[in-house]
């Protein structure tokens, strides 16, 4: 039962870190701004999570406390994480960063130029 | 095994973290440090959660939610500050 206990967090805990990994490499790879988000703010947020309940896991199981903090930190990140990816990238287009060369279509052009922001 | 698991998580959130760095350091526009910062904040959370694992001790959990909150609150104030160069803005006399 220990076992399979310790490889549940195992897996929880490597898959949070691949993913993590897997948004940097996004980070580091992709060619603008909102695509780098796009990787940033979805990836980062699983992988986190995943570790996050991970730990939670072995709190709640291995040492036998049930710890809320984790659970809250959890839900927190959840809510955040995209919010914050969405004000970058409203920032980044309100500010002129261009998209990138080979990206076809922009349906936030004519808005914002009719509004004029 | 737990413990080669986390020393090998702990190393896969380390190289994503020096990768975040170069896009810190070498990132075209503001947006890219303020993404690649914020996504730095979310991966020390994951890393403190791992060391509080290694450490075998419950008493680094509050440093979760703080650096959730931090890392929060930081890129909204860019963000604001990006968008219309104030964080504050002054209520109108009338």
């Amino acid at each position: 039962m220990n076992e399979i206990i310790n490889i549940i967090i195992a897996i929880f805990i490597f898959v949070g870190a691949f993913l993590s990994l897997v948004a940097a490499f996004g980070v580091i790879r992709l060619p603008d701004v909102y695509t780098r988000n796009h990787a940033a703010s979805k990836a980062a947020t699983l992988g986190v999570m995943s570790v996050l309940f991970g730990a939670f896991l072995y709190f709640y199981l291995v040492e036998g406390h049930f710890n809320s903090r984790l659970l809250l930190g959890i839900v927190f990140i959840f809510m955040t994480s995209p919010v914050a990816g969405h004000l970058i990238s409203r920032a980044a287009y309100n500010t002129g960063v261009k998209l990138w060369d080979k990206s076809v279509h922009d349906d936030l052009k004519t808005k914002v130029k009719s509004k004029d922001i | 095994m737990l413990d080669i698991v986390i020393r090998i998580a702990l190393f896969c959130l380390a190289l994503a973290m020096v990768a975040l760095i170069y896009r810190v350091i070498k990132g075209p526009s503001m947006p890219d440090r303020i993404i690649a910062l914020d996504a730095i904040g979310i991966n020390l959370v994951a890393i403190i959660a791992l060391i509080s694992i290694e450490l075998r001790t419950n008493a680094f959990l509050e440093i979760i939610l703080l650096i959730g909150i931090l890392a929060f609150i930081g890129t909204v104030a860019f963000a604001k500050y990006l968008e219309k160069e104030v964080l504050f803005e002054r209520e109108r006399d009338h």
